[in-house]
């Protein structure tokens, strides 16, 4: 008899996705539907899409969901948290949404320490409006507002925002991935898992940055904008552990 | 040794070949014909073999797709 071995997560909806061929986005949301799936919260998670390519994430995604508008996800995740402790409530934002005009709450949100898992995925572009810089758009990259490419001193430099918010004292676990291979897939799940668990064992702000292929906007298969993630992005923005201050959680420090 | 097939759904897969390219034996290809939507789907080839070998249930295809079109199954 055969044995199935891999399967759809329960909590991902059977819609199929509006994403472009090989986005990473697709990638994420079946991880977050695995990690919701396993941690059995599937009834208590709330998750809050961003403006951009993720805006219909709540037509994936089989939890509840509220909409928030552009780069405001953790302040409505802030609100649903602290009216109700008790669920489990996760953001779901791109680079141009959290990075640039969501910057205010979202140091503010890590500084104070609220009680979140943030899921941002970081493709250097604006992907829904048309492939315009974003403020995590690499040095020299051409983009459809920046058709020479990127320059530092006229542009500004490449913002690397996981990392302002390792210093803000209130952010528990900041971790950046990768989507662009099996073995980074697999990683980047390990991450969610635990961003998840943080905010489930009241440890305080964590956040997963994810580094994603937008091959339509970069203008490349699939396979060569993955490698692209590997071989260039990877080298502006490294991957693995920015900050983990958590703790094992015992009677007295739980 | 272990042995395994996959199912994919074609009218899913958007042809990103991204399976195709992670799979150690060499079980994947793109389709000739087109799927509804327009895409070339991605095909198992499950009877012809190659000194790669059979597909073994790895299941990296299915780990990397992104549009959940791939089931893995072992025997
Ligand atoms: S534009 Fe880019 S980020 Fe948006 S769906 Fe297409 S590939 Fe994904
Ligand atoms: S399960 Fe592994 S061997 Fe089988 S088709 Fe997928 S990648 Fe290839
Ligand atoms: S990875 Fe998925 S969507 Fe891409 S070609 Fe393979 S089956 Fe189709």
């Amino acid at each position: 008899m055969a044995q199935q071995v891999f399967k759809r997560p329960e909590s991902l909806k059977d819609n199929v996705f509006h994403y472009c061929p090989g986005c990473g986005h697709s990638i994420i949301h079946r991880l977050l539907a695995e990690v919701i799936d396993e941690l059995g919260i599937r009834e208590k998670t709330v998750g809050v899409p961003p403006a951009g390519c993720a805006v219909l994430a709540y037509n994936y995604l089989d939890v509840d969901m509220g909409e928030a508008p552009h780069g405001r996800a953790i302040a409505v995740a802030t609100g649903i948290k602290r009216c109700r402790p008790d669920l489990v409530v996760f953001t779901y934002q791109g680079d141009g949404d959290l990075a640039a005009i969501g910057t205010a709450e979202t140091v503010h949100a890590a500084n104070r320490g609220e009680c979140l898992t943030v899921i941002f995925v970081n493709n250097g572009v604006y992907g829904m409006t048309g492939g315009q810089m974003a403020p995590t758009t690499l040095p020299g990259q051409k983009t459809t507002t920046t058709p020479g490419g990127r320059m530092a001193l006229r542009d500004g430099h490449p913002l690397d925002l996981s990392r302002m918010l390792a210093l803000a004292a209130g952010s528990v676990y900041i971790e950046r991935t990768a989507v662009t291979s099996p073995k980074h897939i697999i990683k980047t799940k390990k991450a969610i898992r635990k961003a998840f668990k943080v905010q489930m064992d009241g440890q305080g702000f964590a956040l997963v940055e994810i580094l994603s292929a937008c091959p339509t906007n970069w203008k490349e298969t699939p396979i060569e904008a993955c490698k692209r993630v590997e071989q260039v992005v990877a080298t502006q923005y490294p991957l693995g552990i920015l900050k983990d201050a958590t703790h094992e959680p015992t009677a007295d420090n739980p | 040794m272990k042995k395994g097939f996959i199912k994919i759904d074609s009218q899913r897969c958007k042809g990103c070949g991204l399976c195709v390219s992670v799979c150690p034996k060499g079980r994947i290809r793109i389709a000739e014909a087109l799927n509804l939507k327009g895409y070339h789907p991605a095909e198992f080839q499950e009877d012809e073999m190659d000194k790669k070998g059979r597909c073994n249930a790895c299941t990296l295809c299915a780990l990397i797709c992104p549009d959940v079109a791939i089931e893995v199954f072992r025997e």
